[in-house]
């Protein structure tokens, strides 16, 4: 295990007292938290804590209706999608969001979408600055899809692939937008034993080469104590444990949580 | 066989206008996953536009195609806001349902601004055969067919380098399969659908213009949409090519059966053969020629 203190640098993004409803139920409730520079942090709590609510408020698709989001200085309420990806926040889902009708190839190209320069009359008319910004978009891809090892399907529709390897192109698709923040959502859920350990690996790798910061949502408690520098527990949407894995290991209400309580 | 020759291709040619309309739901259905059935009142709404301009306010002709246009674009852009935006996330028969009640509402508009009197549309090309073709060859090719086809077949490459070149197209193809995918890689869903349906009405114009001038302006304009479902269930919902080939199969196979079946059944085979091959093509092949085939994993 790397140590963790080695690279950690300052707080990049932190959220202020967020709370978040919808009509009358409360998904979450007044969080606090940050996130530091190439640090991984994991949000983890039992079914229904709040935990993709959580992403999805600081990836902009859910606006909460109190609390302040700081992100790298600059300070907002909620953003719009479009906003929060030129930001150069990427995210991957928890029932994967793919294009299912494309090749892995071109489900990876989207995520250079933003990186496009050129108006499309230029590439319509397949103009030389047009062809030349496809090919650098097209290294860069090929870059992350050596980077996964996922070579060998670079072709195939991904409506034809299997869990795991779907979930994989679905992480190319974040990284090929070279994010500073990867919001990943569950991104071991449903894998075998094998698969999950490569997945660790290309998260670290991700985490170490490109010092890309990582918030992620996991359930598997070895997966998270082993990768993650900071943890933080929700509990019915609200927060209740926060710190390294080991102070979180031991927290009283965490286990609470967890293994339940006699009232 | 200048005769065989004669009927090919006037069927080919008046596929290529079958095309036309299906193009129109084609970039729709694939951009939205919504078969917009008041594509057909759209082609007619610009067709009498178009002749309306002219004849009631006495507009010049060059004059009154870009005011159609911008007529039609805006059309697309108020659709696209008004009715589908609020039915976002609901199940595809949802919007097929609002699309018909959409197509009842535009032909009442045309009616109200326009009137429901027909008009001849006035395009100046003549639809009679090419001289030297029928001289030479035998072989009599209508001038108005083929400067039809001529200018379907520069629309559809357009939009086919446009879906397949641009970051726009793929874009377009990202949102058609998962609309919170595509937010995640910072796609703007609005802007995208009113690109969509601005250029789906500049398609329903020409559509109306060139079908207009065949068939005149009126009412009946909208049972086009009727012919172009075969033409789609052959070519395949979301394939541009697919539109294109399905057309030319569509016009061709109605010439020569009413040609050359037509008379042992009595004739009037041109109205229906379509559907029958469309029908059967179904039994073999439900995706179409070029449709994308969908497998689900269970």
């Amino acid at each position: 295990m790397p140590t963790p203190a080695r690279r950690i640098g300052d707080v990049i993004l932190s959220l202020d007292r967020i709370s978040l409803a919808f009509g009358g139920v409360k998904a979450l409730t007044d969080i606090t938290f940050d996130v530091r520079e190439h640090e991984v942090r994991a949000i983890i709590g039992p079914n229904g804590a709040g935990k993709s609510s959580m992403l999805n408020v600081i990836n902009g698709v859910y606006r909460p209706q109190q609390g302040t989001i700081t992100y790298r200085g600059k300070q907002r309420h909620g953003m719009d999608s479009h906003a929060v990806a030129e930001a150069g926040i990427a995210r991957t889902f928890q029932n994967i969001a793919l294009f299912r009708g494309m090749s892995v190839l071109d489900n990876i190209m989207t995520g250079r979408n933003l990186k496009v320069r050129t108006s499309f009359v230029e590439q319509a008319i397949w103009w030389r600055r047009a062809r030349r910004e496809e090919l650098e978009n097209r290294a860069k891809v090929e870059e992350v899809i050596d980077f996964l090892e996922i070579q060998h399907i670079r072709k195939t529709p991904v409506g034809r692939l299997p869990y795991g390897l779907q979930k994989r192109v679905e992480l190319a698709r974040a990284l090929a937008a070279e994010p500073s923040l990867l919001l990943l959502d569950e991104p071991m859920a449903g894998m075998n034993v094998e698969e999950k350990q490569d997945m660790c690996r290309f998260v670290l790798d991700v985490n170490e080469q490109y010092g890309t910061t990582i918030v992620l949502i996991e359930h598997d408690m070895g997966v998270v104590m082993d990768i993650s520098d900071r943890v933080v527990v929700l509990d019915y949407g609200r927060k209740i444990g926060d710190g390294t894995p080991d102070e979180v290991r031991g927290n009283q209400a965490v286990i609470d949580a967890y293994l339940g309580v006699a009232h | 066989m200048s005769f065989f020759l004669e009927v090919l291709i006037g069927g080919l040619l008046s596929g290529v206008m079958y095309s036309l309309v299906a193009l129109g739901f084609v970039l729709i259905f694939k951009a939205s996953g919504v078969f917009n059935f008041a594509q057909g009142a759209m082609v007619f709404f610009a067709a009498i536009t178009f002749v309306g301009l002219q004849k009631e306010y006495g507009i010049d002709f060059w004059l009154a195609l870009p005011l159609t246009l911008a007529a039609m674009v805006v059309l697309g852009l108020l659709i696209e806001r008004v009715v589908l935006r609020p039915l976002v996330n609901q199940p595809q028969i949802t919007l097929f349902m609002a699309t018909i009640g959409l197509s009842f509402f535009i032909e009442g508009l045309a009616q109200m601004l326009w009137g429901s009197t027909p008009r001849g549309l006035e395009l100046g090309i003549q639809d009679q055969p090419f001289e030297w073709l029928m001289n030479r060859f035998n072989i009599g090719v209508s001038q108005f067919d083929v400067f039809a086809a001529v200018v379907s077949g520069v629309l559809v490459v357009l939009l086919a380098i446009f879906f397949q070149r641009t970051r726009i197209g793929r874009a377009l193809r990202a949102v058609a399969d998962d609309h919170q995918a595509a937010l995640s890689v910072g796609i703007p869903l609005q802007q995208i659908w009113a690109i969509v349906w601005g250029v789906a009405g500049f398609v329903a114009l020409v559509a109306g213009m060139l079908w207009g001038a065949r068939n005149g302006v009126s009412f009946s304009l909208t049972f086009v949409v009727l012919k172009a479902l075969p033409v789609l269930i052959l070519g395949g919902f979301e394939s541009i090519p697919g539109a294109i080939v399905g057309g030319l199969i569509i016009g061709a196979a109605e010439k020569l059966c009413e040609v050359y079946l037509g008379p042992y059944v009595g004739g009037g085979i041109e109205g229906w053969v379509a559907y029958v091959i469309a029908l059967l093509f179904l039994l073999v092949r439900p995706e179409g020629l070029f449709g994308e085939k969908h497998i689900d994993r269970v």
